[in-house]
């Protein structure tokens, strides 16, 4: 069995910031992750980070308790407004320390930071480099990691690359640690750690399509709920308005702050007609602008009949190859369009999970010892809607604050080493679950599974969410988790067995699947992501609250639960842009 | 009647097979398919046990590197359709042991990566804001950090094949990136690492590399940037001869 005093799971952007902060307190601890660092889907992030720095000319104005404001708008007052103060409170610190590591982020004319107009921000507050921001704040932090790893002054810093975990080990209300799989060898491994942080990213591909990578599945939000880990507002699914027609590829919300138009088959500007975006038009939030390109596709609208043109070419073409360069060759690689010369063509799709993890400001979840941030985490900061430009904020900010909370926490821990019998127990059920899986054919093909959760998800539990679609959506759920079981990985091999891989995420999916559609079937009303044509309007009266779901281990079941969500200054407003 | 495109695919268990082997495999194709389409269709339909790696789908993780059709590109954002006119033959990145099948062990790659310092090394502690760096300063960072260490100069580069001590390309444009980078005040540190026989006097300019890459990094151009750097430490730097 190895030990680490701290283990992250995840290296994304909250993996390595988390791990950083652990070792920057001279704390052991150990990155575990299925994918190389660099690798991760937050590597994909385009458009930029928020943070109130004021260096656009535009932005002289701008503070963090505006940034506070804009984000709990933005979240249609389901956010916790404290957590949400302390988010931008501790933005530009986090954004100059990444300036300060290296990170290549695009220039002023004066040589500051650059910050564009983003959607749902009431000045230009998102830093960027070019359209690859996501790319360069990872590769600067895992150059960090290496640094971290090369001090020698420090405790053990520690990567397990293609290592991916399981299973989380609970004794007592306590963390104790994970059974991970190290794809290499196909060997399971066990870990004892004093803390445990799951920075594991969103739970995109529960949707097909969706801009995620493919190996931002369920899996890993699922793990803790299996452990009686409480699970938040998941019914809230991010739909970002421009993704590529056909791959689902997400063409950056930096296009519209750019002064991008998106515009139906006859070239109208569509989003004039309607109230919630007449104003703010292409920079309106993401919900309301999705619904709008929607509304324009059922009802005729749409361009070639299904999608919505995404139209630059009145930036210029220095414009956009400064500004949008990999942007442009997303779309000439994978739809044949230059955006300098056509318009690009685009819809909505599955983005962003808002819900996740039940953790509070300080990452700490109801497990002792179990931290949860990034996106995986619900907070939350985000609550019905996260404005673009706050994801990256939250998987840094958070990353860090979690980091250091679990290194104070291990470091104030009495009793050390504790449930190696627990460990052993978990790691053996695995072992056993694994031969299981992989002895013999089963009747259904996983592939197929996945497949179908993916598109009724889409399609019962969309943009538009009505009772009877939601409850169609939750029947065929439990109908796929039934064929399930009939359903075996399809290799016996060890070494990269990718088909008990797509397995095991495949059982993460199905769950995480239940639970959106429970929290979209109870919650009566629409707010921010969540809209229902039977319930068209936000009900503060009986719905500001956050949805809470757990696995209840006695009976394997599902239960919802609601919390009140934490007020502050700002009172409830109906949003308009 | 759907179309068909036609793939030769390597196969290797190192731990089982004797010898690598190819499996011809047609896959019915649909508009817009790409390689990483392919190699799915297959894991999900046809034989479970292929492996390969993935992660993004939209060229910018690095994972998917692959020699398909003769050379280097990423299967992601490469097209099917290459395989209706005729059988594709997709490999492994080379120069790197084979795991299994299209899998590779990347540990030498990182390892030379690793070796150059490949982070920022500033001369002077940070200001309580950013530091001021000109759009012109900005501006000569521009291509070098759009690197996503896929490998495929690595792979195609004739020096990292007989060589496993070189730097190699990857590695050397990393070393390059914060050469030009007006907050590091480390190139004296880094050239030593590099102005040797396993650093940039290893590469031959044969180019490979520049064509390789699927994001027009021009390593042979950051190669070339480093020499340059490295000839004039030498002419100037009396300690150094």
């Amino acid at each position: 069995m190895r030990y680490h005093d701290v283990i992250v799971v995840g290296a994304g952007l909250a993996g390595l910031r988390a791990a950083i902060a652990v070792n920057q307190k001279n704390v052991n601890v150990a990155v575990l992750t299925k994918v190389h660092p660099i690798r991760s889907h937050s590597v994909a992030a385009q458009g930029g980070i928020n943070a109130a720095l004021g260096n656009n000319p535009r932005g002289g104005f701008d503070s963090p308790e505006k940034h506070a404001f804009d984000t709990v708008k933005g979240s249609d007052y389901l956010a916790d407004q404290p957590a949400v103060l302390s988010f931008t409170e501790a933005a530009p610190g986090i954004i100059y320390e990444m300036e300060h590591w290296g990170c290549p982020f695009s220039r002023t004319p004066d040589g500051k930071i650059a910050q564009r107009p983003f959607g749902g921000a009431g000045f230009p507050r998102t830093c960027y480099a070019t359209d690859k921001t996501g790319h360069v704040l990872l590769h600067t932090l895992y150059e960090q990691a290496v640094r971290f790893e090369h001090a020698s002054e420090r405790q053990n810093f520690q990567i397990y690359e293609e290592f991916m975990v399981t299973r989380l080990v609970v004794e007592d209300g306590e963390c104790r640690g994970v059974i991970a799989m190290n794809f290499a060898t196909g060997e399971l491994e066990a870990f004892m750690a004093e803390a445990v942080i799951f920075a594991t990213g969103g739970s995109g591909r529960v949707y097909i399509p969706s801009t995620n990578a493919l190996i931002s599945t369920g899996l890993a939000v699922a793990i803790p709920y299996w452990a009686g880990v409480p699970i938040k507002d998941m019914e809230f699914i991010q739909f970002h308005p421009t993704t590529l027609l056909g791959s689902g590829i997400l063409m950056t919300e930096g296009c519209r702050g750019e002064g991008g138009y998106l515009t139906n088959a006859s070239g109208e500007r569509f989003l004039a007609n309607y109230s919630d975006s007449a104003k703010a038009m292409e920079i309106a939030p993401r919900d309301i602008v999705a619904r709008n390109m929607q509304r324009e596709i059922i009802e005729g609208r749409g361009a070639g009949g299904k999608h919505i043109n995404l139209d630059l070419t009145h930036l210029g073409a220095e414009k956009i190859m400064t500004r949008l360069p990999g942007i442009r060759d997303l779309a000439i690689n994978f739809v044949g369009v230059d955006p300098i010369k056509e318009p690009i063509p685009v819809r909505p799709g599955q983005h962003y999970t808002m819900g996740g993890i039940d953790t509070n400001a300080n990452g700490e979840t109801e497990v002792k010892g179990f931290y949860a941030a990034g996106e995986c985490a619900a907070v939350s900061v985000h609550g019905a809607n996260r404005l673009g430009g706050n994801s990256l904020l939250e998987t840094l900010v958070f990353g860090k604050i979690a980091g250091e909370c679990a290194a104070d926490y291990v470091q104030a821990k009495a009793l050390s080493k504790q449930g190696e019998s627990a460990i052993k127990q978990a790691a053996s059920e695995e072992e056993a679950k694994h031969r299981e899986l992989t002895s013999g054919a089963g009747s259904e093909n996983p592939a197929d599974i996945r497949d179908e959760l993916g598109a009724l998800m889409v399609d019962k539990v969309g943009i538009f969410r009505t009772e009877e679609d939601i409850t169609e959506g939750w029947k065929k759920v439990k109908m796929l988790q039934n064929r399930f079981k009939k359903a075996k990985a399809g290799w016996a091999g060890k070494r990269f067995n990718q088909s008990l891989m797509w397995f095991l995420e495949l059982e993460g999916n199905l769950a995480i699947a239940e639970i959106v559609v429970a929290g979209a079937l109870s919650r009566k009303e629409s707010r921010g992501s969540h809209f229902r044509l039977d319930f068209p309007t936000r009900n503060d009266e009986s719905h500001l609250m956050h949805t809470i779901a757990r696995w209840s281990a006695d009976d394997e079941k599902m239960k919802l639960a609601y919390r009140a969500v934490e007020l502050g200054i700002w009172e409830p407003k109906e949003r308009k842009y | 009647m759907s179309k068909t495109a036609k793939f030769k695919i390597f196969r290797f268990d190192p731990e089982s097979d004797k010898a690598p082997r190819f499996d011809n495999v047609d896959v019915p194709y649909s508009d817009g398919m790409t390689i990483l389409d392919v190699l799915f269709y297959i894991q999900d339909h046809m034989d479970p046990s292929i492996a390969f790696r993935f992660a993004c789908r939209a060229a910018v993780c690095g994972s998917c590197a692959l020699h398909i059709d003769g050379k280097y590109q990423l299967a992601c954002e490469t097209q099917a359709s290459l395989g209706l006119s005729k059988r594709v033959t997709i490999r492994p990145l080379a120069h790197l042991p084979i795991i299994r099948d299209l899998v590779v062990d990347m540990e030498p790659f990182w390892k030379q990566y690793k070796r150059i310092v490949p982070y920022l090394l500033p001369g002077e502690p940070p200001p309580e804001k950013e530091r001021i760096q000109t759009a012109s300063e900005r501006l000569k960072l521009d291509v070098v950090v759009d690197c996503i260490l896929c490998a495929s100069c690595h792979s195609s580069c004739p020096m990292t094949a007989s060589h496993e001590d070189y730097i190699g390309p990857a590695a050397l444009v990393k070393a390059n990136r914060f050469a030009v980078d007006s907050r590091d005040d480390a190139l004296g540190q880094r050239l030593a690492i590099v102005s040797d026989e396993k650093g940039v006097w290893r590469c031959h300019t044969v180019f490979n590399c520049s064509e390789a890459c699927p994001k027009d990094i021009d390593p042979a151009g950051s190669i070339a940037n480093l020499k340059r750097l490295s000839t004039r430490n030498y002419l100037l730097t009396p300690d150094s001869r």
